[in-house]
């Protein structure tokens, strides 16, 4: 054996086996389609590698859904290896309806095991099932597991060579029947009364109550970020760099004589003889400040309270509440998710465009989302630049982009070709997040925008003092004066931004503050830098999601409403 | 017994699947998440305008659109 499928429906918990198996984080929460795309690892066990494949989450083998076509893919794939086996794994509180998938995968005749998951949680929802029974019933090995705290894995591992093709038979047409069958001669259930936890699941469902409750937990989860955001940023980042930071810096600025080409590089401009984080632009100050000083604080903290919201099971209930006013952008409830994934960064954002099943609703949703929705990085240079002139600057700026949302979303939904289905979701159940894993899904999220967004920075500013000593912005911003100058109302100045906003929006934001703006002329900058296009990251995600025609089209739509929003509020403001 | 459909359910009634009108497409789909003809349901909530329903099949939940729902035939169990 050499290499293992992780296969199940959706919310069962296959992530969280995944990483135990292979020790590789992958991101797990509580909603159906989590994992998007697959994800490799590798298990060591007695001197063996064995390939780990996380497959999407899948409710048949009828595939219904992008990530449900991958799924199926992978299955065809390994058809032709030998050395293959399928883990199916089952969420024991539903055995009946997980046991659907089970049946179409022994019909395929690779060796398997079956593991019930979620096995804790049987106890106090009133399930019990014979082990032993629905072994001989499947003819397949089956192991209990709880992932979340690693119960029989390690026996599941030492196990693996036991799976084996099963020999039930059974006619396609009488799936159920069978089911029906395994389940009557397996399970039984026993009343149980309601838990708090499931009043509230009704509740936050309910039409009308629902819709105080989804107002709170947005309005609180708001909050609270804005809360830790800038508590980091004002009683450890700022002092940190004021204190630790700064003194090195202008040290080196005097080894350097103050100013020239190498100074200006590292160090960027003195203003008023000192280092101002956000506007000297140089690599070691600018350049470290903004991804570490102004963003990261709102990165761990938007995360933290994201990651709760994910793992509580609350994000498809939002779904259902919203879904009558989401079809009228030709999306439906669920593409919540991507768009919520894309305040924190819009490349994964655009990856959980996914979740949707056509490609018209993933078009309109990935194109929403990159004209409207700015991510956390440039959110927070906006709170932090923007909210000098005032809340109600911030106001207009996210009151802007949220009107474009919907207007947009309006016209392509009249526009696009294709059909929008209707939303069909499993509801998961509430459960109280599991803090050292939350803890550690926050942990990666930092460490990936650490790694993506560094490095942009610093080139991002390196790329702007070539610029400005070479000449080309100023000579570009003579070019594009008639747009900038013309229907933005922006200096010439401003096309430096709007370049250095494809390599990374929050240095971007950044670059206006030397401009010198008026409250309006920061407004539309705000407002345009959003708009105008994708980062160079999502460009690249974008396009893979969506191919280049479409990327095309929706470019276009981009580079449209940003020209006439910019107009409209250059004219109204 | 009145066969109606699962609009037509209040909520908290339960009700046994008797069949689903849109087709084997529709019927399978249905049916990988537990919404197959005998499946027991209970109606936990509809959103107003037309909006999604809700309901519990087995020990899960499951949100489906108003029109979905509209396709789908039940009868009312009567409650003891």
């Amino acid at each position: 054996m050499n290499k293992i499928l992780l296969i199940g429906n959706p919310n069962v918990g296959k992530s969280v086996i995944f990483s135990r198996l292979t020790g590789v984080n992958v991101i797990a929460s509580n909603y159906p389609g989590t994992t998007v795309g697959f994800t490799k690892g590798i298990l060591r066990h007695a001197g063996k590698r064995i390939e780990v494949i996380d497959v999407p989450g899948t409710y048949s083998l009828d595939p219904s859904s992008r990530a449900e076509e991958v799924a199926v893919q992978m299955l065809d794939d390994i058809k032709k290896d030998k050395d293959a086996i399928i883990i199916n794994v089952i969420d024991a509180t539903n055995l009946e309806r997980n046991l659907h998938l089970t049946l179409q995968l022994i019909k395929r005749r690779i060796p398997m095991i079956a593991l019930l998951n979620f096995w804790d949680e049987c106890k106090h929802t009133g399930v019990s099932i014979n082990v032993e029974k629905l072994q001989q019933e499947l003819d397949v090995p089956i192991f209990t597991t709880c992932g979340i705290t690693g119960e029989g894995i390690k026996h599941l591992v030492d196990s693996l060579e036991q799976a084996k093709v099963s020999s039930l038979k059974f006619k396609d047409e009488n799936i159920w029947n069978e089911i029906g069958h395994i389940i009557d001669k397996t399970q039984q259930l026993s009343h149980r009364h309601h838990t708090l936890w499931e009043r509230l699941g009704d509740a936050s469902i309910h039409p009308v109550a629902g819709i105080p409750i989804a107002i709170i937990v947005l309005a609180l989860s708001f909050y609270i970020i804005r809360l830790i955001g800038e508590s980091i940023i004002g009683y450890v980042m700022e002092p940190l760099f004021d204190k630790l930071w700064t003194p090195v810096l202008m040290k080196l600025s005097a080894l350097l004589g103050g100013s020239g080409f190498f100074h200006d590089i590292l160090l960027g401009k003195l203003i008023n003889g000192s280092i101002e984080y956000v506007e000297s632009l140089g690599l070691l100050s600018t350049g470290l400040f903004v991804p570490l000083g102004m963003v990261l604080p709102y990165i761990i903290s938007f995360y933290l309270v994201l990651s709760f919201v994910e793992d509580s099971g609350y994000l498809p209930r939002l779904g259902v509440l919203i879904d009558k006013v989401m079809h009228k952008l030709g999306i439906h409830g669920l593409a919540i998710i991507p768009m919520l994934l894309g305040i924190g960064c819009n490349v994964p954002g655009a990856m959980a465009t996914r979740v949707l099943e056509t490609r018209r609703e993933r078009f309109i949703a990935a194109t929403l989302m990159a004209i409207a929705i700015p991510c956390m990085a440039q959110i927070a240079m906006i709170f932090g630049l923007v909210g000098s002139y005032g809340v109600g600057a911030i106001a207009i700026v996210f009151g802007t982009l949220f009107i474009v949302w919907i207007i947009l979303g309006l016209i392509m939904n009249s526009f696009t070709k294709g059909e929008s289905p209707e939303i069909f979701i499993e509801i998961p159940p509430y459960r109280f997040p599991y803090i050292p894993g939350l803890i550690k899904k926050v942990w990666m999220r930092i460490l990936w925008f650490l790694k993506e967004a560094v490095p942009f920075v610093i080139v991002g500013v390196l790329v702007v003092n070539i610029l400005y000593f070479s000449g080309i912005i100023q000579f570009l911003g003579k070019l594009s004066a008639p747009l900038i100058r013309g229907i933005f109302g922006l200096p010439e100045g401003a096309v430096g931004a709007l370049i250095i906003g494809f390599l990374r929006k929050d240095v971007a934001v950044g670059m206006l503050i030397p401009l010198g703006l008026s409250k309006s002329q920061m407004i539309i900058s705000s407002v345009v830098l959003t708009m105008y296009f994708p980062c160079i990251a999502t460009f690249a995600v974008l396009l893979k999601e969506l191919g280049i025609k479409d990327m095309l089209k929706s470019a276009g739509i981009m580079l449209i409403s940003t020209v006439v929003v910019g107009g409209v509020l250059n004219l109204i403001l | 017994m009145d066969r109606i459909s699962i609009i037509d359910l209040k909520k908290g009634e339960r009700a046994v699947i008797v069949s689903h009108h849109g087709g084997r497409l529709f019927e399978r789909r249905m049916s990988s998440l537990g919404l197959r003809s005998h499946a027991v349901i209970k109606k936990i909530s509809s959103q107003l305008f037309h909006g999604p329903v809700t309901i519990q099949v087995g020990n899960s939940q499951v949100a489906l659109g108003h029109g979905m729902a509209r396709r789908i035939y039940v009868e009312r169990i009567n409650n003891e």
